[in-house]
């Protein structure tokens, strides 16, 4: 949405629909924007979330990972969490034979994983960044 | 790969990276970061708007701000998976204001869920009151986001 179209909604005028942006910029409330890729656009057809659970044998084990995890490009987020998943990776490919190559070749080769379980997207139903204000 | 994508060179990757973290850098400053003029800065980014690969710009929130400090990704798997389920399923819980995203995925889960709370306590009240009120859930499972990173991903 534009600032205008905001000012429109809200019935107040676009300058002061841009300064309470800038205020809750400032104050930290909005962080910033961020631009979406489509990565569908761009080739890549399949996106797969992958949930791993690391042998945790010794204190380096996250930080292992994480740091091999981030050496893949095709990894486009990377999330730890508190229950039956340790880590979940977020892997974009072009098409089913990019994806068997990159889990082979790639994922399969980070550090300290005892198992992956892997989410293929069909579709997504709802994405917002949006809180219940 | 199909004929309509478009080729990036490396000044639309520039480009991609810059804005894919900050959207609401100048056309200016992105020229100046990557020695091309305004104009041409300006070009390249109606291209990639017009080809689909850019998106729209989405506001960044501080979640934590803001007041919710727990995120919790839940797994659910449906106990009858006709497309009428599926659909009534869909409807339900995409009008939960706490849920912010529901993928429809393949695998030993339906649905990927992302959740957003207050707090713990406020976590139970939406998982008692919302979700398990929804049709149809055979099963779940809920795990509490510790830490985030988004990566900028295969640009180049």
């Amino acid at each position: 949405m534009t600032c205008s179209e905001l000012s429109e909604k809200f019935g107040i005028s676009p300058a002061t629909c841009w300064r309470r942006i800038e205020g809750m910029k400032r104050n930290g409330t909005i962080s910033g924007f961020e631009g979406c890729i489509d990565w569908k656009a761009l080739g890549y057809e399949i996106e797969v979330s992958l949930r791993i659970k690391l042998d945790k044998a010794h204190p380096k084990v996250f930080e292992e990972f994480i740091r091999a995890a981030r050496k893949v490009p095709e990894v486009t987020e990377i999330q730890t969490f508190l229950g039956r998943v340790d880590v979940r990776l977020t892997l974009l490919a072009k098409n089913s034979g990019h994806y068997r190559e990159l889990y082979r070749d790639r994922i399969l080769a980070l550090p300290n994983v005892s198992d992956i379980e892997p989410l293929m997207l069909i579709s997504t139903v709802k994405d917002s960044k949006c809180l219940p204000i | 790969m199909p004929p309509d994508l478009v080729e990036l060179d490396d000044t639309d990757r520039h480009i991609l990276k810059l804005l894919a973290e900050n959207a609401d850098i100048a056309c200016g400053e992105i020229g100046r970061r990557i020695s091309i003029s305004q104009s041409v800065a300006w070009r390249r980014i109606q291209r990639l708007k017009e080809s689909g690969i850019l998106g729209k710009r989405r506001l960044v929130f501080d979640n934590e701000a803001l007041g919710f400090t727990v995120t919790v990704f839940l797994g659910i798997k449906l106990s009858a998976k006709d497309s009428a389920s599926l659909a009534e399923f869909e409807r339900a819980i995409t009008a939960i204001p706490e849920v912010q995203v529901v993928q429809h995925v393949l695998g030993i889960f339906d649905y990927r869920v992302r959740i957003v709370a207050r707090n713990l306590s406020d976590f139970e009240r939406v998982l008692r009151r919302r979700i398990m009120a929804l049709p149809g859930i055979s099963e779940f499972e809920a795990n509490v986001l510790l830490s985030e990173e988004r990566r900028r991903g295969p640009i180049g």
